[in-house]
């Protein structure tokens, strides 16, 4: 599904992403781990078309596609989800009105009929429901006066609405109490299908107790150093980062 | 005359508007009581003093008028017409707002039945001239009681040649039933120079919705320069609001003098759309305490429309709140201003007065001139000021697009987010659901300038009312 080949990425000269390389097919739940500033981010957003990167070198194929010259609307049209780091706060947009707009979109491309409100409303309800989000949060702008789980739930309701086939959660984990990140986590193992796929892109092993990864990838200085199953991260949790940093400086 | 307009300039047109009072006298003075009439000398001698604002001053260095000063504008110091049924031409387009609706023609009051209506509550609403004629100790009480004609400007020049215009009096302890609306009409095959004079009166705890709209129906060359006095006595409540969406032809400068008594409460919108030239200028003196006053703006321009809207809140007394409230979206190469001050006398205590000028601009060329002053001579007061001017904001643009919505959509998302914190001030529904619809048509690049607005009135060909009368 998504085959990235030797992707150097600089931001302002800076060089950020120096040759990573990862396959990721159908059905898979793969999770990117590292320090902080190793590139976690850089990778997510670059995937997602953010446009202030510069790509120097490399590939990236999703479903056959060349990814990267692809906007950003194209690639969430053709399945592509980004859960933010941090979610943006956008007043006097209204939550209920961006989704629906949003579907619609993806719909149209699809070649699937628009829905009318009372539709959308329907759809939108039983969403809630497996996210467990109010629906006085639907009801107010995006994100606005939001606390940060909030915030990361509704990156989780947006992403059911929206039933991508590749997700990138960008340290969805991040900030939440203890059930939240259940609920959190629980949406994403419900949204799990046999043709869809998610990279969960955190720095704690916490997350992984919750929803089960079949990869776990360490990304170290813009690379991944090291590959392995679940039983990777219990291994980072327990020898923590500086381990990773020893035996790849080794090499 | 093309070649007139280089070298015409502000001395040129005082001077041919000296002589055209001159010359015109007796127009004025078969409109004027002896008191009026002392008014309108001193504004004369005024205007003749000071003349019009040029760039060293500072409320008028970023708006150039010289372009606006021709020889061949048309006066009429008579109205063309005096009986007019407004329904002949168009009908308002604001579903379900039930308003008392008065037109203004070329700054005349017309009307199907009577000059001066009397509600069934004792409130008056008709023409200025006819009020003065039946009501003059009403109107010589206020009548420039608030209007500033000692300064340059427009305003001396206004009151020098006043003749008609709104009028309203509220009496006390009434809330008026329905939003009174008046349309303000430029119709003229020659380019044309109009100076209505509005003259509001709010009873103490009563309660006024005026909506105001100035309109063209035609692309044809109009230069208006409107006065209005809005008193509030003791406990009364005005919710005003001012649309525009004129050709780019016209020009429109607008001098709303507010005067605040004591517990009274003021909503201003100025909402502007398009227009060649566009200044708002509002006063308001605080001359009680406990009162409390928003002055909303909002102004989406582009191609060379200019808008400058100017604030003076002047807190005379203690204990009162003023919040000033701008927004703007500058686009292509059109420019704005924004110039707002607050000044707290030295006796104001305990005044909170706030005022924000938010911009956004879309292109290199587009510019806005935003000037906050405050000046406080009290100590104890609770003031801020603060403008902004940027671009749309990119981690929500990258936000919205990241879910699936196209960079065009989502910019006028954006635009229109942004504007929506002025139109959820509107109180009044139907209004404000029209005022949202205007706007996001205007973002949408549906409504081109006098394309349609809140008047529905067909520009496509220009309708001279003369010729519909014919």
């Amino acid at each position: 599904m998504l085959s990235i080949k030797n992707l150097k990425v600089s931001v302002e000269g800076k060089p950020i992403l120096n040759g990573l390389n990862l396959e990721v097919a159908e059905g898979e739940v793969h999770a990117i781990m590292g320090p902080n500033g190793s590139g976690k981010s850089t990778f997510a957003s670059v995937i997602a078309g953010r446009d202030y990167f510069d790509i120097k070198e490399g590939e990236v194929k999703y479903l056959g596609k060349n990814l990267l010259e692809m906007s950003p609307e194209m690639r969430s049209k053709e399945g592509i989800f980004l859960g933010f780091q941090y979610p943006v706060e956008i007043p006097g947009v209204s939550m209920t009105n961006f989704m629906r707009a949003a579907l619609n979109e993806k719909r149209e491309h699809l070649g699937l009929k628009q829905l009318s409100g009372a539709e959308f409303i329907k759809i939108m309800e039983e969403k809630q429901e497996l996210v467990n989000i109010q629906s006085k949060l639907t009801n107010r702008s995006v994100n606005e006066g939001f606390s940060g789980g909030e915030k990361k739930k509704n990156e989780i309701f947006q992403m059911a609405l929206l039933e991508p086939k590749l997700s990138v959660l960008d340290e969805t984990d991040s900030g939440l109490d203890i059930d939240a990140l259940k609920i959190v986590a629980n949406g994403v193992n419900y949204l799990k299908r046999k043709d869809n796929a998610t990279i969960l892109i955190t720095h704690y092993q916490r997350l992984l107790d919750y929803i089960i990864p079949d990869f776990v990838h360490v990304l170290y200085d813009g690379k991944i150093v090291k590959s392995g199953g679940k039983e990777l991260a219990l291994e980072l949790e327990e020898k923590g980062y500086e381990w990773i940093k020893e035996i790849t400086n080794k090499e | 005359m093309a070649d007139n307009n280089n070298t015409y300039n502000s001395e040129n047109f005082k001077n041919n508007l000296i002589k055209l009072y001159e010359s015109n006298r007796k127009y004025f003075s078969s409109d004027s009581s002896e008191k009026t009439q002392k008014l309108r000398d001193k504004a004369f001698k005024s205007f003749k003093e000071y003349g019009f604002p040029n760039k060293k001053d500072e409320s008028w260095r970023f708006s150039k008028l010289d372009q606006l000063f021709r020889d061949d504008y048309e006066f009429d110091f008579e109205p063309k017409l005096k009986k007019f049924d407004v329904n002949k031409i168009f009908t308002c387009d604001v579903y379900d707002l039930d308003t008392y609706c008065v037109t203004l023609i070329n700054g005349w009051f017309a009307y199907k039945n009577s000059p001066l209506s009397v509600l069934k509550d004792g409130t008056i609403i008709g023409s200025l001239s006819k009020a003065l004629e039946i009501y003059p100790e009403i109107v010589e009480k206020s009548i420039g009681s608030t209007a500033k004609i000692d300064q340059p400007g427009f305003v001396s020049l206004n009151t020098t040649f006043m003749q008609d215009g709104l009028f309203i009096y509220v009496p006390d302890n009434i809330e008026v039933e329905k939003p009174v609306q008046i349309i303000s009409i430029v119709d003229s095959k020659n380019p044309i120079f109009i100076q209505p004079r509005n003259l509001i009166i709010v009873g103490k705890n009563s309660k006024l919705s005026l909506i105001h709209c100035d309109h063209s129906l035609s692309h044809n060359i109009s230069f208006t320069n409107t006065v209005s006095e809005i008193i509030l006595n003791e406990n009364s409540y005005i919710d005003h609001y001012k649309v525009q969406n004129k050709g780019r032809n016209s020009s429109l400068i607008t001098s709303i003098f507010f005067k605040q008594k004591s517990d009274s409460k003021i909503i201003n919108n100025a909402i502007t759309l398009n227009g060649g030239f566009t200044k708002n200028q509002i006063d308001l003196q605080i001359e009680g305490e406990n009162c409390s006053s928003n002055l909303n703006g909002l102004y989406i321009m582009d191609k060379n429309q200019h808008v400058d809207n100017q604030v003076l809140v002047k807190h005379n007394k203690s204990n009162s709140y003023s919040n000033q409230l701008y927004k703007g979206i500058v686009n292509d190469q059109a420019s704005a201003v924004f110039s707002g001050k607050v000044y707290v006398e030295k006796d104001s205590q305990n005044t909170k007065a706030f005022q924000n000028n938010k911009n956004i601009l879309l292109t290199d060329e587009a510019t806005i001139n935003t000037q906050p002053f405050l000046e406080i001579y009290a100590d104890d007061v609770k003031c801020s000021h603060g403008a902004t001017v940027g671009q749309l904001d990119s981690e929500a643009m990258f936000y919205l697009r990241s879910r699936g919505l196209c960079e065009q959509t989502s910019k006028q998302l954006l635009m229109y987010a942004f504007t929506n914190e002025i139109i959820n001030e509107i109180s009044i529904e139907p209004l404000k659901n029209n005022i949202a619809s205007l706007v996001e048509k205007r973002l949408k690049g549906e409504l081109s300038i006098c394309d349609q607005c809140i008047l529905n009135c067909d520009s496509s060909e220009p309708k001279f009312i003369q010729n519909i009368l014919d």
